[in-house]
């Protein structure tokens, strides 16, 4: 059971750890701010859940695991609503998304 | 072990992200890439308290994430509004009661 447990952590915080990776290559490499939003996602969504949730099953029914829940239930709740807020105010300012088509932008601008 | 792999994974990606931050064309660009760091240090705290057998560390990633999205928050209303004060909205400034 204790092995069981300890694959299935390595498994959590192995996939954690490559999804941090894809997402931080996606704000590195993607060609748009918003193209590297949709990538910050990933970091913010599955890596830290699975990394987090490796760490939980490493921890076992402690309060260790308690304060690993709240850190991640803080960081679904915040994480959406500062992405929010930076498309927002990216947006307001004038930033449009690449190759959106001429017809679609707002009136004012075409 | 696991640990110390999963480590060395965020320090990578957080050495991925510093270019954006540094090289970023717009603020904005900056700005998340504060944020997804700031995210990626809250996992790298929790990450360096299991390796170092000390999980009170988690007290301390909690608090970051407190911090960090207070931080990205108050950035981006400095610099729509230039002050850190009460906002007037548009609909006060053409009232001209600022």
């Amino acid at each position: 059971m204790n092995l069981v447990i300890e694959v299935a952590a390595g498994a959590f915080l192995a996939l954690g750890t490559v999804s941090v990776l894809i997402g931080s290559f996606g704000i590195w490499r993607l060609p748009d701010f918003y193209t590297r939003l949709h990538a910050a996602g990933i970091t913010d969504t599955a890596g830290l859940s699975l990394m987090l949730i490796g760490m939980m099953l490493l921890a076992g029914w402690t309060l260790v695991t308690v304060k690993l829940l709240f850190v991640l239930l803080l960081i679904l709740l915040t994480s959406p609503t500062a992405t929010h807020a930076l498309a927002n105010a990216a947006y307001t300012v004038g930033l449009r998304p690449l190759g959106v088509p001429h017809e679609d932008l707002p009136e004012k601008e075409r | 072990m696991m640990i110390a792999a999963a480590t060395v994974g965020l320090l990578v990606a957080m050495l991925i992200v510093l270019i954006r931050a540094i090289a970023g064309p717009s603020l904005y660009d900056r700005a998340l890439a504060v944020n997804s760091f700031g995210t990626k240090i809250v996992l790298l705290i929790a990450a360096m308290g299991f390796l170092t057998g000390r999980p009170e560390f988690l007290d301390i990633a909690l608090l970051y994430a407190l911090v960090n999205f207070i931080g990205t928050i108050a950035m981006l209303k400095f610099f729509r509004y230039r002050h850190l004060g009460v906002a007037s909205t548009p609909k006060d400034k053409a009232e001209g009661a600022r």
